[in-house]
């Protein structure tokens, strides 16, 4: 059996102290590759793609900011909620 | 040295700043000025798919390449110096950069190294609007995989250093410390530069590699291309293009009898550095890697006086853990055996940005939060160097330098700091050298007026002239405009020195130095004299300085020293230091 596609969303508060920087960028970029669904990050009226690194850094969305995390696929679920801990994971 | 005559011989001679000693005849590689003309074409309907194949191929090509390249520099140079192409990789395989090419070349039926070169640009160009230095940096990633892309896509051949086959004198604008990471060491024979002075990266690796060098240039490289001959006159700042047979000659001959001077310093590298009358002076070298070790070795030094371990920290996007520390300095303890190794803790800022570190943007680094500064703001980033210093004491004759301290808290601050691993390193049972030296560099103005204070609560101190002179005389070094203005020789230097010197000795500490200065055989004399305990100098210097010492007796350079301090302008210091030196050699050859 297989999963359906879901389309999920997702408003999420950055509490990682260095933001969608740097490495903080460059793993959100890892692990969004790791899935099948289409990834999608929206600050403001900006969408990027999620697993693009260019893309997640021109958002430079910072601590305290809050971005959209957008996923369509069959993971889409698993997705949005391993993204989402990246993003509120506020050690070093 | 250079003669009026070979000027009106050559095509083009031009002046710059000595940079490392040495003499190189060489054709030239540009290092930093690949531009490509794109040209736009439109491509029919049915060929459209062959240029997507095109580009697909091109980024396949290009990985392959970053790949084996990373391999090989982590293979000759260690893992870190690799860390920069993971960077690369993530720009090459980023998908919204590449589907933006495959749709502009599907919807505007045009050539992919015309789409390519639209979207890079425009990436760019966003990116370097960024108000923050590590996405700003991220731009160079960009536009080094874009030319290399590019370069793959027009079949171009010929990129870094690292793949060169022949030996060539590098000509560049500016060489960062990234782009000399890069570089093959055996097949660079020579650099010029248009921007820098003689404490610049370049010149810096330039002399620990002893490869000629002339920089601050200004306008060398619109006046060459690739191919063309060049000669590098590292010891007179000359730089000739094109040169006529006769010139060359004259240089080939130049370049031997350098070579001869060179070899015949060479009995002196065993030797110790003692004056005539016994006064024993010890010798010791700069280093960035602990690569660097078989040449401070062979140049007879007896150990390390600087340790610049801020280059383990560049080209990466992570700090270098505990264990990379730990390491590192390891082998630095044990290839010198009892020979002392002074590790400068970590000095960012200024001209060594650490972009992962993510250090906002200041007005004037120099003046910023670097060096001390900002290890007491990360006491995380400082604990994990200080542990690794610690855990390697154990297999040599280590010792702790503070770099920039300015005041007596933050010397109080940073040993706080180093108590409180030590306590750490006692309650866990790791072993540590218990008494391992702690230093400070002095360097700051203010730190050299109140070293009687600072030498009560230190085991020693290391005078850092380059960043002395430019803070004391407000001169910036790399400004070429008033570089004229960066007089080592300046009385004001000269006092800061001296007092510095007598401070130590007051307290009964050691004194050294470890900037440029204490490689500069004018000043030697003069720095004996005023009763430094050691000199610490790019490797290749040491055989040199050594000779000095040998040559005279303390009493002579006390002399010297107390002449020298009369003089009212550094003119007058460096001619009457020149006329000494050069009297003393002409003795010494009697």
């Amino acid at each position: 059996m297989t999963n359906p596609i879901q389309k999920i969303e997702k408003k999420v508060r950055i509490l990682n102290e260095t933001g969608l920087h740097a490495r903080p960028a460059a793993i959100f970029v890892q692990v969004a590759n790791k899935f099948n669904s289409e990834i999608s990050v929206k600050k403001g009226k900006q969408t990027v793609n999620g697993k693009s690194i260019m893309g997640i850094l021109m958002l430079a969305a910072g601590l305290g900011q809050q971005v959209t995390i957008c996923a369509e696929g069959v993971d889409a679920q698993l997705a949005v909620e391993e993204l989402e801990k990246l993003l509120l994971n506020n050690e070093q | 040295m250079n003669s009026k005559k070979s000027t009106k011989n050559s095509k083009k001679l031009i002046k710059g700043i000595a940079a490392s000693p040495g003499i190189a005849i060489g054709r030239v590689f540009i290092w930093d000025s690949e531009e490509y003309t794109i040209s736009k074409h439109s491509i029919s309907e049915n060929k459209l798919m062959l240029e997507i194949s095109r580009f697909e191929y091109s980024l396949i090509k290009t990985r392959s390449e970053i790949l084996e390249i990373q391999n090989q520099i982590s293979k000759e140079m260690g893992v870190e110096h690799a860390e920069i192409f993971n960077a690369h990789l993530l720009v090459l395989e980023d998908r919204m950069l590449i589907e933006e090419v495959i749709n502009k070349i599907r919807k505007e039926k045009v050539n992919v190294e015309h789409a390519f070169v639209v979207v890079i640009k425009k990436y760019a160009e966003i990116f370097s609007k960024m108000d923050d230095e590590y996405l700003r940096e991220r731009l160079a990633d960009i536009q080094d995989v874009g030319k290399r892309i590019i370069r793959n896509l027009l079949g171009k051949q010929k990129q870094g250093l690292a793949e060169l086959k022949e030996k060539v004198v590098v000509v560049g604008t500016n060489l960062s410390p990234s782009d000399t990471a890069l570089m093959h060491k055996e097949k660079v024979v020579g650099f010029a530069t248009d921007m820098g002075g003689r404490t610049s990266h370049t010149a810096i690796l330039a002399r620990s590699g002893e490869i000629p060098a002339v920089v601050g240039l200004k306008t060398i490289t619109p006046f060459v291309k690739n191919g063309d001959i060049i000669i590098i006159d590292g010891n007179s700042g000359n730089v000739i293009i094109n040169p006529q047979k006769a010139v060359i000659k004259k240089y080939q001959k130049e370049k031997k009898k350098f070579q001869d001077f060179e070899k015949g310093l060479s009995r002196f590298k065993s030797l110790p550095a003692i004056t005539k009358d016994g006064r024993s002076i010890v010798i010791g070298a700069n280093i960035e890697f602990p690569e660097e070790l078989p040449s401070v070795i062979a140049h007879g030094a007896q150990g390390i006086g600087l340790y610049r371990t801020e280059f383990m920290y560049l080209n990466r996007t992570d700090v270098p853990t505990e264990e990379e520390h730990f390491q590192a300095y390891k082998k630095v303890a044990q290839t010198l055996k009892k020979n002392p190794a002074v590790i400068r803790t970590l000095d960012i800022g200024g001209d060594k940005f650490v972009s992962h570190l993510e250090i906002p943007r200041e007005m004037n680094p120099l003046m910023g939060r670097r060096a001390i500064r900002f290890c007491l703001a990360r006491p995380d980033i400082f604990k994990t160097q200080l542990r690794g210093i610690l855990r390697a004491s154990v297999y040599g004759n280590l010792k702790i330098m503070y770099p920039m301290i300015s005041g007596l808290v933050e010397l109080r601050q940073a040993n706080e700091i180093l108590r409180e691993v030590m306590h750490e390193f006692k309650r866990k049972r790791i072993a540590f050298d218990k008494d391992i030296e702690v230093g400070i560099m002095i360097e700051v103005p203010s730190a050299a007026l109140i070293a009687d204070i600072l030498a009560k609560e230190v085991s020693f101190f290391s005078i850092g002239t380059n960043d002395l002179i430019q803070y004391a005389l407000a001169v910036d070094r790399i400004n070429e405009k008033i570089a004229y203005l960066y007089e080592p020789a300046h009385p004001a230097v000269l006092r800061l020195i001296k007092s510095v010197i007598d401070a130590g000795h007051n307290a009964g500490i050691w004194v050294g130095m470890c900037g440029e200065m204490a490689a500069e055989p004018v000043f030697t004399l003069l720095l004996l004299g005023l009763g430094l305990d050691e000199f610490s100098a790019s490797a290749v210097s040491v055989p040199e300085i050594k000779k000095i010492i040998r040559s005279v007796n303390f009493e002579q350079a006390q002399a010297i020293a107390s002449k020298i301090l009369l003089f009212e302008s550094s003119e007058e210091i460096q001619k009457y230091a020149t006329a000494k030196l050069s009297e003393l050699i002409t003795n010494s050859k009697k």
